[in-house]
């Protein structure tokens, strides 16, 4: 297809016109807020910086959500009234029994498994001489998308009945324990999720280093000098030491990967499609509300996964707030 | 859109002035009652336009004498050129109202619907406005529920169609009348709801189809089966040929087509069941009068399974039979090329799966048969297609939908790219390539008996989810009555 420049004015002109009219609110906005009373702490002043915010919010969060838990108790086509059949569905369905528990060990592992590891390695790595080539390998992950992530990790899992194997993990098999040893790691039960899982790690734990090294780093030396004084070996000194220290910054971590893998989508539907017992919950809420054409259910994943997801944000915010406390 | 698409046909040759060529567009007839001389200057502007685009019509026709890149060329005849063509679509050059098309069509094959109604497009004065969408099944709900339905949409799946009825505009008297012109019974009634037409077919593509290598048929003196029992018998001959070599069976296959997985399976169950029973059981399994896990159903499955699941005919080039839901459905149809597997059933889209320099053709590298029917005299053709949905009731909307009805459009259409048609007036010789030339015949037998994809007319949860999944378990050895059972659980949950 041939890119006709002029043909595309139209839409850099609805561009100009939207980012025109952004920095027209923006400006009015910050004009109304200069000209009305700014005492410190004067409600009108706050008003009118929290008007636009709540009118978009509202727009964007609160009216869907709303009307998502309405459709959620309808039927297929989002019509009708048919209660919590959808509910009911979600917690008896063995299938969706299924894709509840897969979700229960993305949860579970992604944010421990590649806190653990990130937080090992960002130890190992400190004070090296090369701490800043070791964080930027374990970092470089994160630039990639999920997506790319996971059609690199599916050619390292590809596996071939006959002739050469083009997957790195099968061909390794080859050279470790011969022709048979060789799997299709996509379809096995239960197991196939773990190598899914695998990969949020690889993608994450690059984060989890990054923030926990620098929070390592941000531990005041008297406290480690004092330590040592006391004669404390490694071990103490990291479990007894480093780990308290850095209490907040791991629980920034895990609460940020729990929301993530709760809500993770790319990976499965780019590697598997959700077959083999692989579906998660933000999967399978996509693929009742538009493959499957099943509206109710759909909306009512979506508001489980909502639900799920409240604790630990509530969580979070409880936390940062006793943090401000002490300070 | 039309102007690129128009700047691109005429692109090969310098634009001629519009005197260079003789006038085959006559002057319109003034309308009665309109104002002479306004008039008068818009057939001498239109004309001038129009003689722009004719020189490129003779370019096409004179491509080899004077003008290069022939490929360049839509290859419209001049008939299809000129503005009188079109004069029974009406004349909307005084308004140009737009009417926007939505599709899930993209690129270049986009490209060839727009370079197929440029000359509609400019003599009707009717601006076609075309949006192709990767993302169209999850988009045109969101477009439909939410008040900003295209005017016209082209749907790939009935199914998912149906649930828009009450927002779609039925078929006026003269589109039906063109539309039962153009299209058998089988076709219609799967744009016919409550006994209306709502939407015409348009594109026809065929499922009953089973890829060869033609070279390989000649070398062994294969012939290509007529029946059911040839089918196994010729499967038979060439299990035993391929014996000697590592990895060589007659059929291969590849089901993995990541949240789709399992959907070739359901072709060949649905290819059977048509063979077995005709087309009435299909469509009351189609519509649940008949339970998923009916016997019927179940011979059907097992006769798919007799080549399917048949250790000594499956997988070419690939392993044992489980190996095909690791095979990726792009590349199952492979190793016909390098003679491990000799027949691959898959439809008339997979011709673009072949690598670059595969030939394509009755005497080239693949060609693709018609999997036979039980007799040679039953056609039963599987197949699917796109619907042609409106959802504005306006003049120029009735208009591009009869345009698209027509011979007319299809015949342009399929001289612009890959395409087919099972319209009665589509000319096979029109087709861009010998694959959409058997598609096209096929659809013109006698004995053809259509039907449509059955996993796109069943209910999503079931159509594009437990019927892909169950077939898929029943590859890696299910039992053909658990998994039939499973599926007619979710279609009654």
């Amino acid at each position: 297809m041939t890119f006709d420049f002029l043909d595309q004015i139209p839409k850099f002109v609805v561009l100009g016109v939207g980012v025109l009219a952004f920095l027209l609110v923006v400006l009015g906005v910050l004009y109304v807020g200069n000209i009305v009373p700014h005492r410190p702490k004067s409600l009108t002043a706050g008003l009118v910086f929290l008007i636009p915010t709540l009118v978009l919010v509202s727009i964007g969060l609160v009216v869907p959500a709303i009307r998502t838990t309405v459709l959620s108790l309808g039927d297929s086509r989002g019509e009708g009234f048919v209660g919590l059949d959808n509910y009911v569905w979600i917690f008896t369905d063995p299938q969706i029994l299924g894709v509840v528990r897969n979700s229960a060990l993305w949860v579970v592992l992604v944010p421990l498994v590649a806190t653990a590891v990130g937080l090992v390695y960002a130890v190992i790595i400190d004070q090296t001489r090369l701490e800043k080539l070791a964080k930027t390998l374990v970092f470089l992950p994160m630039a990639i998308s999920f997506v790319g992530a996971a059609i690199i990790w599916k050619f390292v899992y590809d596996y071939k009945q006959i002739g050469d194997q083009i997957g790195l993990l099968n061909q390794f098999m080859v050279w470790l324990f011969g022709e048979g040893a060789t799997q299709h790691w996509l379809t096995m039960p239960f197991w196939n999720n773990l190598f899914l899982i695998a990969v949020m790690v690889w993608i994450q734990a690059g984060f989890a280093t990054v923030v926990l090294s620098a929070a390592i780093k941000g531990v005041p030396s008297e406290i480690i000098e004092a330590a040592r004084l006391d004669g404390v070996n490694a071990w103490q000194m990291f479990w007894k030491v480093t780990v308290p220290s850095i209490r907040p910054a791991i629980i920034v971590v895990l609460v940020t990967m729990s929301i993530a893998s709760l809500k993770l989508f790319d990976i499965v539907r780019t590697m598997t499609g959700g077959r083999n017992g692989t579906s998660v919950l933000a999967y399978e809420m996509y693929a009742q509300s538009f493959p499957g054409q099943q509206t109710g259910r759909g909306a009512a994943l979506a508001v489980v996964l909502f639900l799920l997801v409240i604790p630990i944000v509530v969580y979070q915010v409880r936390n940062l707030r006793q943090r401000k406390e002490v300070r | 859109m039309a102007r690129t698409t128009l700047a691109r046909v005429s692109a090969p040759c310098a634009v001629p002035g519009p005197d260079d060529y003789p006038r085959t567009v006559p002057p319109r007839t003034p309308m009665a009652g309109a104002d002479e001389e306004r008039s008068g200057l818009m057939t001498i502007q239109r004309r001038r336009r129009f003689a722009a685009l004719t020189g490129a019509g003779m370019c096409a026709a004179m491509v080899v004498t004077a003008c290069g890149a022939p490929s360049e060329d839509s290859g419209l005849s001049e008939e299809e050129l000129d503005c009188a063509t079109y004069e029974e679509f009406g004349d909307f050059t005084e308004e140009k109202p737009a009417v926007s098309i939505y599709t899930p069509i993209t690129d270049a094959e986009g490209d060839a619907f727009e370079q197929a109604w440029a000359p509609f497009v400019e003599c009707t004065g009717i601006q076609i406005q075309y949006e192709g969408s990767n993302d169209f099944e999850a988009q045109i709900e969101v477009r439909v529920t939410g008040g900003d339905a295209p005017d016209i949409a082209f749907f790939p799946q009935p199914g998912l169609m149906a649930r828009y009825k009450d927002d779609m505009v039925p078929a006026s008297d003269a589109l039906a009348e063109r539309a039962a012109a153009g299209w058998s019974e089988d076709w219609l009634q799967y744009g016919t709801f409550d006994g209306t037409l709502y939407a015409q077919p348009m594109s026809a593509n065929l499922k009953s189809l089973v890829w060869y290598s033609p070279k390989l048929f000649k070398d062994n003196g294969y012939t290509v089966p007529e029946t059911w029992d040839d089918l196994i018998k010729l499967s038979d001959t060439i299990a035993a040929d391929l014996a000697g070599t590592e990895g060589a069976k007659p059929w291969c296959a590849g089901i993995d087509s990541g949240e789709a997985t399992g959907w070739p399976v359901t072709d060949w169950v649905e290819d059977m069941m048509l063979r077995e029973h005709g087309g009435d059981v299909y469509d009351q399994w189609v519509s649940h009068e008949l339970p998923f896990n009916d016997s019927k159903v179940a011979d059907a499955v097992d006769k798919a399974g007799s080549i399917l699941k048949n250790e000594d005919y499956m997988n070419g080039g690939y392993g044992d039979v489980g190996s095909m839901t690791g095979v990726s459905f792009e590349e199952g149809g492979l190793p016909i090329l390098d003679g491990t597997c000799a027949l691959h059933r898959q439809a008339s889209f997979y011709s673009a799966q072949w690598p670059d320099g595969t030939e394509v053709g009755p005497e080239g590298d693949v060609f693709a048969f018609y999997l036979p029917g039980n007799t040679a005299d039953d056609k039963p053709l599987l197949g699917g297609g796109e619907f042609v949905a409106a959802f504005r009731e306006a003049e120029e909307v009735d208009a591009v939908r009869q345009y698209l009805a027509s011979g007319l459009f299809a015949n342009a259409r399929m001289k612009t790219g890959a395409w087919a048609s099972a319209h009665a007036d589509a000319d096979p010789a029109n087709a861009a390539d010998p694959m959409m030339q058997l598609t096209v015949e096929l659809f013109h037998d006698e004995g053809a008996e259509f039907r449509f994809d059955a996993s796109d007319l069943m209910p999503g949860h079931v159509g594009s989810d437990s019927f892909f999944d169950e077939m898929t378990q029943w590859i890696n050895g299910k039992s053909t009555g658990d998994a039939l059972d499973a599926i007619e659980e979710t279609w009654e949950s």
